[in-house]
């Protein structure tokens, strides 16, 4: 009755099949002289055996045809999610695009307050920005739900959103002068604005 | 092996790119695998059949989920592992043994398990060897009961099954150790 642990350990390495020559050998040695261990090391061989001897059972014969009958149809979210799932930057980038286009285009819908871009040397009246005669804007300007007339100089680029630009002549503005009053033209600002601004941040 | 391997690369990724016929092929290749680890895990014919067509379907679904680096069959295996176990552990819990009463050792756990001895006559037959066998790896806790079913049935190696169930091999070689231990008290005596 008193056999040491070691024993059975043992026993238990050489079903997991790394039981080492010296153990080997001692474990053989110790089942010569000890009944009781010889008999629990033959009822664990012989339930290994049962074990392994149970082991075939197959699947009905039906069952491939009813798991593909269960599957779910394939649908198009379905082959979405796949491709979010393999595409996640790409997926990433249209999301931000998508939610960018909604919210400029709702933000576009409500008129919000006359606001400009510069205050020196301009004449405000009336959601009217005036560029005074003689006068010279260093920098750009945006007027927002205004219109702007122009007298004197702009040493940059002029916008006017929800608005109407009015020039004495040309030449008068160095840089670009746009005008936007539709929802695209609204978007494609935008897009332009930040890619620029991504840039700069780039740089 | 090379072009088994090859095979089922294939298949995975006609899948992955929406052709649900060519899982038909892997179902048909690993159905009678993954039906009779379901069959040992939960002893129930019907249960089996239910749970091991889940497993595929869970498989199907979450097919980007599988990493290439793993054998197919070893990601099947885990899934259907886990389901069975959850199965399991749904059932009434009562019908299972204390897990921790054997403690370190393992060969005191022997003790806690109530012998229902089959008689010889059982033995006999072969069918009724088989029953005898299931009912015995019923009895088993579930820890135990997965190591045994994929070691004795599924003839995985300790490497697989340590990859299947994310347990170490230690942990894995101890678990066969009480296993068949209190498989021995059952079925040594036949
Ligand atoms: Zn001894």
């Amino acid at each position: 009755m008193e056999c040491p642990k070691e024993i059975v350990l043992l026993m238990h390495s050489y079903f997991d099949g790394d039981l080492q020559p010296e153990g080997e050998q001692r474990l053989k040695e110790h089942l010569r002289s000890c009944a009781a261990c010889a008999a629990h090391f033959h009822e664990l061989k012989k339930t290994v055996a049962f074990l392994q001897y149970a082991a075939h059972v197959a699947a009905p014969p039906s069952f491939a045809a009813k798991v593909m009958e269960a599957m779910p149809k394939e649908r198009k979210t379905a082959r979405l999610r796949r491709f979010m799932h393999r595409h996640p930057l790409l997926t990433a980038a249209s999301l931000f695009l998508a939610l960018t286009l909604s919210s400029l285009a709702s933000s576009w819908g409500e008129r919000g307050a006359f606001s400009v871009s510069a205050d020196e040397h301009v004449i405000i009246r009336d959601h009217t920005v005036i560029v005074p005669k003689g006068e010279t804007v260093k920098g750009d300007i945006v007027v927002r739900n205004g219109s702007i007339r122009i007298e004197g100089t702009v040493d940059g680029d002029v916008t006017v959103i929800h608005g109407k630009k009015y020039m004495a002549s040309a030449g008068q503005v160095t840089g670009e002068v746009e005008e936007i009053n539709q929802v695209f033209e609204w978007i494609w600002y935008n897009i332009k604005e930040k890619f620029n601004r991504a840039l700069q941040s780039i740089e | 092996m090379y072009f088994m391997d090859l095979f089922i690369k294939k298949r995975i990724k006609a899948i992955q790119k929406g052709d649900q016929n060519a899982y038909a092929d892997l179902v048909d290749l690993y159905k009678d695998k993954i039906y009779r680890l379901c069959y040992r895990m939960l002893g129930n014919r019907h249960e089996a059949e239910d749970a091991a067509q889940e497993a595929f379907i869970r498989a199907y679904i979450h097919i980007d989920t599988y990493n290439p680096e793993m054998k197919f069959s070893t990601w099947l295996y885990r899934i259907a592992t886990n389901l069975t176990i959850d199965k399991l552990r749904k059932r009434k819990p009562d019908v299972y043994l204390d897990e921790e009463v054997g403690g370190t050792d393992g060969l005191t756990m022997q003790a806690q398990l109530p012998s229902r001895e089959a008689s010889p006559e059982e033995a006999v037959e072969s069918l009724e060897l088989q029953e005898t066998v299931q009912r015995a790896i019923e009895r088993l806790p579930e820890k135990y009961r997965s190591v045994i079913v994929l070691k004795y049935m599924e003839d995985l190696s300790l490497q697989e099954i340590s990859e299947i169930l994310g347990l170490p091999v230690g942990t894995v070689k101890t678990r066969l150790h009480r296993g068949r231990e209190a498989l021995r008290r059952q079925l040594g005596h036949l």
